[in-house]
């Protein structure tokens, strides 16, 4: 009754009722479905790493630190997903998928990485947290519907817990661009300024304000189109158990 | 013999009794008649849903409907013609660069406001800059003829803003008070002046040479475009869209001209764009014409 979906994407747009196009083949299938498994162990690697890391600490200060480098290998990791698109074994848009990586990757590296100062903050945990319990959904999700033998327990999951994680996630984001600003402007980190040869000036402090106001449009529009997504996958099972 | 239509859409059904021999476009009209706000130009009328639009010259007994047709209609928002639509992307950077050239006020600071630069290629860029929209202006009013004849009004709205914030931006940059003149000096700025302007020229070129098709042809007799005697038009032995060519080979000689990132940026994305322009153009044109030459690349010579 799940409808088997064939995508590893980031959008729940292919999730839903999928007019299947080809599709991808066996070796597609199994190339994707031990893609998943690997990101699904690598994020519950990351989920791990927090938990030991806060009871031996006894504090939520920090724990960046112990997973740093699985966070930036399996974030990172995830530009492969726009290369599935790409190619075409997986139904989903380039465009969509590749803005949605790209905001991730941008937030691991170009932020929190490059902006150390930031690293020790609450937020961090925050948006850390959000991003590893719906990975582990979501590719778990994945996981499943390629095998075709989707768990409702996680479909519910997937299309439930973002409404919490959503905004728990986009909270953490905004609050650590919001903290790195005062370190960027002072170190003008990324930026160039006039004169130079090429006649161009790039102020990163003035494109971190400008990326925090992006989220007013843009978060509404996807939080009511997973909710909307929501409503679809799940009522629709509903329907199709009460007969 | 009457025929009836009957019209659907998502709102509303109406009936309505023709002769046979009406065509979409009085039926347009007619439907207009009932709802003011919906001019004919809003209107897109398919005998199939997913099927294709019918043309305003289709004459009703000509299409494959019976005694009663069924017709679907959908509103395709608020529209803007075509001449309007290009006088308003190419009035905005027009003005726009000539308020940065001028250093208009609470642009620059405040001590350079209304001052000039020293240099020449400044000057020069601005001319450039402002003959090329001169001259797409001529073009929209004078010589394009357009197929549709109007643009979807949000459309308008997403172009002008893209260009009018684009030409924004590298004006800024070419008359800053801190601009760097090109790095080979006079000869940089000759040479991509000279391409320039022979780009700008073999632009317009294309454009006349297409303009005539369209009026020799007319609607019902497709050919696809010649080299004619003008040297500019030869690109046609290699490309399907020299007019995009033109176009490009323009910008990049401004950006080799003003030595300018945001400006090298600009042709960057218009090329994509034209190029993606260009292959659907060339796609067309190989699908109708069976003669059509194989030589011929979409955008670039024996390449793209």
């Amino acid at each position: 009754m799940s409808a088997p979906a064939m995508g590893t994407t980031k959008t729940a747009h292919s999730d839903v009722a999928p007019k299947k196009k080809r599709g991808p083949g066996a070796l597609a299938t199994a190339y994707l479905v031990i893609y998943n498994v690997v990101m699904t162990a690598g994020w519950l690697v990351i989920a791990v790493g927090l938990v030991r890391a806060y009871l031996a600490r006894g504090s939520y200060h920090g724990l960046y630190y112990s997973i740093e480098k699985p966070l930036k290998f399996f974030q990172t990791g995830a530009l492969l997903e726009v290369l599935h698109c790409a190619v075409g074994i997986v139904p989903s848009s380039v465009v969509l998928t590749g803005f949605q990586v790209l905001s991730r990757v941008f937030l691991t590296w170009a932020v929190t990485h490059s902006v150390r100062e930031v690293q020790n903050e609450d937020s961090v945990l925050l948006f850390v947290s959000a991003w590893t319990i719906t990975e582990i959904i979501r590719y778990s999700f994945y996981t499943f519907s390629l095998l075709n033998h989707l768990p409702y327990l996680i479909k519910w999951a997937r299309y439930t817990f973002f409404l919490v994680l959503y905004p728990m996630g986009v909270t953490g984001e905004l609050l650590t661009v919001y903290a790195a600003l005062p370190y960027v402007q002072k170190t003008g980190l990324y930026s160039v300024t006039l004169p130079n040869k090429y006649n161009f000036s790039f102020d990163y402090h003035t494109f971190l304000i400008l990326t925090m106001v992006s989220y007013i449009p843009l978060f509404p529009q996807l939080y009511f189109h997973m909710m909307r997504q929501r409503k679809k996958v799940l009522c629709h099972v509903e329907e199709y158990k009460t007969e | 013999m009457l025929v009836l239509l009957i019209l659907i859409s998502l709102i509303f059904g109406l009936y309505f009794q023709v002769e046979p021999h009406a065509t979409i476009g009085e039926i347009k009209s007619l439907f207009h008649k009932s709802y003011q706000q919906l001019y004919p130009a809003r209107q897109d009328l398919k005998l199939d849903p997913k099927g294709k639009s019918l043309r305003d010259d289709d004459v009703l007994q000509n299409l494959p409907v019976g005694t009663t047709a069924t017709i679907y209609f959908k509103d395709l928002g608020p529209q803007v013609g075509w001449t309007m639509v290009f006088l308003a992307e190419y009035l905005g950077p027009l003005f726009i660069y000539l308020l940065f050239y001028f250093r208009a006020p609470y642009i620059y600071s405040h001590q350079d406001v209304f001052t000039s630069s020293p240099y020449s290629v400044v000057t020069l860029a601005c001319a450039c800059h402002t003959c090329h929209y001169i001259k797409r202006l001529i073009e929209a009013i004078f010589v394009h003829r357009f197929s549709h004849g109007t643009m979807p009004l949000r459309t308008i709205v997403r172009n002008c803003v893209y260009y009018w914030a684009f030409s924004a931006w590298l004006a800024f940059y070419i008359n800053h008070p801190l601009y760097t003149p090109p790095s080979y000096g006079d000869m940089q700025v000759n040479y991509a002046l000279a391409i320039f302007v022979l780009c700008e020229l073999g632009n317009f070129s294309i454009h006349v040479a297409l303009n005539n098709l369209k009026a020799e042809g007319g609607p019902k007799c497709r050919r696809f475009p010649h080299p004619t005697k003008n040297p500019f038009t030869w690109l046609f032995f290699f490309v399907s869209c020299p007019n995009y060519t033109y176009e490009v080979g323009a910008w990049a000689s401004f950006s080799v001209m003003t030595q300018c990132l945001p400006v090298a940026l600009f042709t960057f994305l218009a090329f994509i764009q034209m190029t993606i322009w260009a292959k659907g153009k060339h796609k067309t044109y190989s699908r109708e014409f069976k003669d059509y030459p194989h030589l011929r690349m979409p955008i670039i010579p024996l390449l793209l």
